[in-house]
């Protein structure tokens, strides 16, 4: 973790530093010299979220979803709950909702006031999902989105979109793919996309499992 | 308040643009950007609402001209400003100037910790009965206050049904004014896509938002 800080003060180092660099920059002083916090503080964040909380997370609760009917209605039921047997949630995952897909229903989920996310089952949300593109179309025109993304659905199909604005973090349970019939829940899970939970996408092919 | 955070139902922001193999972050600093919000945040200087409700502020020009970990330094420049963290000299020397104010507390790495394991749940003792149940019909209201709000301008005014009671929450529009978390019944509630957007409007699609019960009237 200390390398982790050296880097990312040594690629601050230079005489190219962009105003927001330094901007940003000021802040982190201010606040150590202040005593406000500890280094290792930011260090231990950045770590987690940059190498240990991801997609991996959600794509187990959907391959057990997947597997396990018990689970599955649980899942649905009181998805903190569920969720949290797996040893996921916490930040931006306590008040969990899993949303599920199936042939009549397809559901998505944005928040069109900022960022809110999963992070517990997803990690930290990628740019399109924070940009005023998505916001601003994905509650208006979700099919002309997916196309952004290459999704079709059927004309008759219903598409829900949730709009995060509460405390509430949604996960969607993509449908399992045909073919897969036998498949531990460790080779499900490699088949389950974070677009396919976010629900810009689908999993993955069987034949597509590395 | 209508600022330009609240974008559902905008145009003219062009296509959705994934990037292939994304990484967390894009440079450096935008950890640092990252980090030093929800170290704050811990630090409890002030609440999650009262910070949106600051980023939300940025006026709309400046706000859709910054990046994204852009908004959060920015928001977080004037939160430290507001509530006596820095002072404006402090921000354009770039460090701390005497006499120097410690903080009382400092975060750690295990305080960081707990906070990933643990969250901050928004449940709250329920103060009263609930006034509406799963299958109610129900109006946004037409209301545009200059304060935060967690009610997009796209649902005010029109007509949805309760689908689920969802617990006692904070209330987020009193919250971010410092005026106590005042919990509320939060319900989530789902609109037909026609009547946000028009006789014209894609008929398969839904809209659901979770709508606190100030934000709510009966039909």
């Amino acid at each position: 973790m200390a390398h982790d800080d050296g880097d990312r003060h040594h690629h601050d180092h230079g005489s190219d530093l962009s105003e927001m660099q330094l901007r940003t920059r000021a802040l982190e002083t201010i606040l150590l010299e202040k005593g406000y916090i500890d280094p290792a503080s930011i260090d231990v964040l950045i770590e987690t979220y940059e190498k240990k909380i991801g997609p991996r997370n959600g794509a187990q609760v959907v391959a057990k979803a997947w597997v396990d009917p018990t689970f599955r209605q649980w899942l649905f039921e009181d998805g903190t709950a569920a969720i949290g047997s797996l040893g996921f949630g916490g930040r931006s995952g306590n008040h969990l909702v899993a949303l599920e897909n199936t042939p009549a229903v397809h559901n998505m989920t944005v928040c069109t006031l900022c960022s809110c996310y999963p992070w517990a089952v997803l990690g930290l949300p990628p740019l399109w999902y924070k940009s005023a593109p998505y916001r601003s179309r994905a509650v208006a025109d979700p099919r002309g989105v997916l196309a952004d993304f290459g999704v079709t659905l059927p004309k008759d199909t219903e598409i829900r979109v949730w709009d995060s604005t509460a405390e509430l973090r949604y996960l969607v349970v993509p449908m399992r793919p045909a073919g897969t019939d036998g498949w531990s829940e460790e080779k499900l899970a490699k088949l389950v996309t974070r677009d396919s939970m976010i629900g810009t996408g689908f999993p993955k092919n069987p034949g597509d499992a590395s | 308040m209508n600022g330009a955070a609240d974008m559902g139902g905008m145009h003219g922001f062009g296509p959705v643009v994934p990037e292939p193999n994304e990484p967390v972050f894009h440079a450096d600093w935008e950890k640092t950007s990252f980090a030093l919000n929800m170290v704050t945040g811990v630090a409890k200087l002030w609440n999650l609402d009262a910070f949106r409700f600051k980023r939300e502020s940025i006026p709309p020009a400046q706000y859709l001209n910054l990046s994204y970990y852009g908004l959060w330094t920015v928001t977080l420049e004037h939160m430290m400003l507001e509530y006596g963290i820095a002072t404006p000299e402090e921000l354009a020397a770039g460090h701390a100037l005497a006499p120097v104010k410690k903080a009382a507390r400092t975060v750690t790495a295990a305080d960081m910790t707990d906070m990933v394991r643990c969250g901050s749940p928004y449940n709250r003792p329920v103060p009263a009965p609930a006034l509406f149940k799963a299958g109610d019909k129900v109006r946004a209201k037409n209301m545009h206050p200059k304060t935060h709000t967690r009610l997009p301008r796209y649902a005010r005014g029109h007509a949805g049904e309760v689908v689920r009671i969802v617990g006692c929450h904070v209330f987020p529009d009193a919250n971010a004014s410092n005026a106590g978390e005042d919990p509320h019944w939060l319900y989530t509630v789902r609109f037909d896509g026609r009547e946000l957007w028009g006789a014209d409007s894609d008929p398969t699609v839904r809209v659901c938002i979770e709508a606190w019960e100030p934000y709510l009237e009966p039909l």
